[in-house]
């Protein structure tokens, strides 16, 4: 293929991916209920931040990812630095094989665990188990991208430390640790963003209070015409979108 | 205890008792009978298993087949090229790549919503159509295969295009040149060069694009309505609405065991995707 041909084909691919973002971002500020543009008008937004369901549901979100985040991230880099010493097959597997499961499959075992857990114990489906089970598929992201920033760190560096006198925690604490803030921190915000996007596991295994903003996008746009969704629509984009290219600087920084 | 355990153990006790544990209550259940009202119990059996051998349900699994394999060749054609032109820019290729993955990483249901947006009665196409005098009819763009197609190569492109690029971007250009002075035409190059030394990051782009294809329930949900029920739908169906649960079980372990298949062939040889 000659350059020009393949360079207009790019520009192609990459307004199909982008476009459909862009006009949907573009149409949250018609003025107009319906598809035909009517002018500019901030109303959707206003629609969108003053319906209490939406905020509360909002709130939930961000409160169940910071939770997962927190969890995952902690959880998940030890897990790196412990598979990055010495590997540890079984682990990387299971990670590994939780990766490729189908949502759907992760989502309705965990209800069925819930399921069980509750009837011995009396409890019910809340806030708890959504972010119960947005750590367990956070996991495995966090360690991919930990792991990746630990290898290409050089190994010796704890154990001089350890030459050094320093105990183990203490090297990994003190050195290895503040090398890998960067890897740690894109690891979080990706599992942050995971978290707050999810749909399909969420809907199953939250309960009637713990409603999260994807399962009230997802009513709104199985009902058809509300223009109140592009406004959300648009701020989460946004809002990812921005936090996404601070987590690859950070990934990528060296 | 020494700290490598320790830094171990509780991923350990996510992955077990959040992972493992449930796919085990699964399996268990999809050997089970579903109760009267919902639940399930003795007495044990594998009917659950030999259900999806009913013509109903067969074809709800080809179907399923069916969309991935149409999502993965679509993705592999159209991101090939595209992995090509980021390969070989230069200085900006770190920038191109980013600007695929941006709305990928963004937000899989707003994605998937956008094309609700454009393709519904009254949405952004048959508005424009309808304006401009070319139909007097809002077409039907909406709730058919077509749709879900289309939903499935949109959110699945950018990660098609990740491990091509990778081995591309590894791609000795000189074997390229060498082909094309000892006389290969373009197509030659390409099918005696480009396409078996990047051959690894097509079968891992064909995988990563497959399994959730394969597995997908929002996509065909939001996109297809009613009409394209899939073996993920089915799934979500048993364990919602129709309540039962062990035949829910079986559905979700022929679906992990396609998985557990493919990614045995994608990493026979000693290929890591993590």
């Amino acid at each position: 293929m000659r350059a020009p041909i393949l360079t207009l084909y790019a520009v192609a691919i990459y307004a199909f991916l982008h476009l459909p973002l862009v006009i949907l971002g573009v149409f949250s500020f018609n003025r107009s209920k319906f598809t035909h543009w009517e002018g500019f008008s901030l109303r959707w937004y206003e629609a969108a931040l003053r319906d209490r369901t939406l905020l509360e549901s909002a709130w939930n979100s961000l409160l169940i990812a910071s939770f997962a985040t927190l969890l995952s991230t902690a959880i998940g880099t030890l897990a790196a630095h412990a598979i990055w010493k010495r590997s540890a097959p079984w682990l990387s597997t299971s990670l590994y094989v939780s990766l490729v499961t189908p949502e759907i499959v992760t989502g309705v075992s965990l209800l069925a665990l819930f399921q069980i857990v509750f009837r011995v114990l009396h409890l019910q489906l809340g806030m708890h188990t959504v972010v119960l089970a947005h750590v367990s598929f956070c996991l495995v992201y966090v360690v991919m991208v930990v792991l990746a920033r630990l290898r290409t760190i050089d190994a010796s560096y704890e154990e001089a430390a350890q030459d050094l006198g320093a105990t183990p925690w203490q090297a990994f604490w003190q050195v290895t640790l503040p090398m890998l803030r960067p890897g740690i921190v894109a690891a979080a915000l990706l599992a942050f963003t995971t978290s707050l996007d999810d749909y399909v596991i969420t809907s199953l295994v939250a309960g009637v209070d713990s409603e999260t903003l994807p399962m009230i996008i997802y009513g709104m746009a199985r009902r058809g015409v509300n223009p109140a969704v592009n406004a959300i629509s648009t701020l989460i984009v946004f809002g990812l979108g921005v936090l996404i290219v601070i987590s690859q600087r950070l990934e990528h920084k060296a | 205890m020494n700290l490598r355990r320790l830094f171990l153990l509780p991923a350990a006790l996510v992955t077990g008792l959040l992972f493992l544990v449930p796919l085990g209550i699964v399996l268990v259940y999809s050997l089970m009978t579903r109760g009267p009202y919902g639940g399930q119990g003795a007495p044990w059996t594998i009917e659950n298993y030999q259900r999806f051998f009913d013509p109903l349900y067969g074809q709800i699994l080809l179907r399923s087949f069916l969309i991935a394999t149409e999502t993965t060749v679509l993705c592999l054609i159209l991101g090939f090229p595209l992995a090509w032109f980021i390969a070989r820019s230069g200085p900006r290729r770190e920038l191109y790549l980013q600007l695929v993955m941006l709305p990928f990483w963004t937000s899989f249901l707003v994605r998937t919503y956008a094309w609700v947006f454009l393709l519904r009665d009254t949405g952004l196409f048959n508005t424009l159509l309808l304006a401009l005098g070319i139909i007097n009819e809002p077409l039907p763009l909406l709730y058919n295969h077509g749709a879900v197609l289309l939903g499935l190569v949109y959110c699945s492109l950018p990660l098609a295009v990740l491990p091509i690029y990778s081995t591309l971007e590894r791609l000795d250009y000189s074997l390229v040149e060498a082909a094309a002075d000892l006389g290969a035409r373009p197509f030659e190059t390409l099918r005696e060069v480009v396409i078996p030394v990047s051959a690894p990051g097509l079968r891992a782009a064909a995988f990563l694009v497959f399994i959730p294809a394969l597995g997908t329930y929002l996509t065909s949900d939001l996109l297809g309505g009613g009409s394209t029920i899939l073996i993920g739908n089915l799934v979500q169906n048993q364990f919602t609405t129709a309540r039962d649960w062990p035949f829910g079980a079986a559905a979700s372990l022929i679906l992990m065991g396609i998985v557990l298949i493919g990614m045995k062939l994608v990493t026979r040889k000693g290929e890591e995707l993590m």
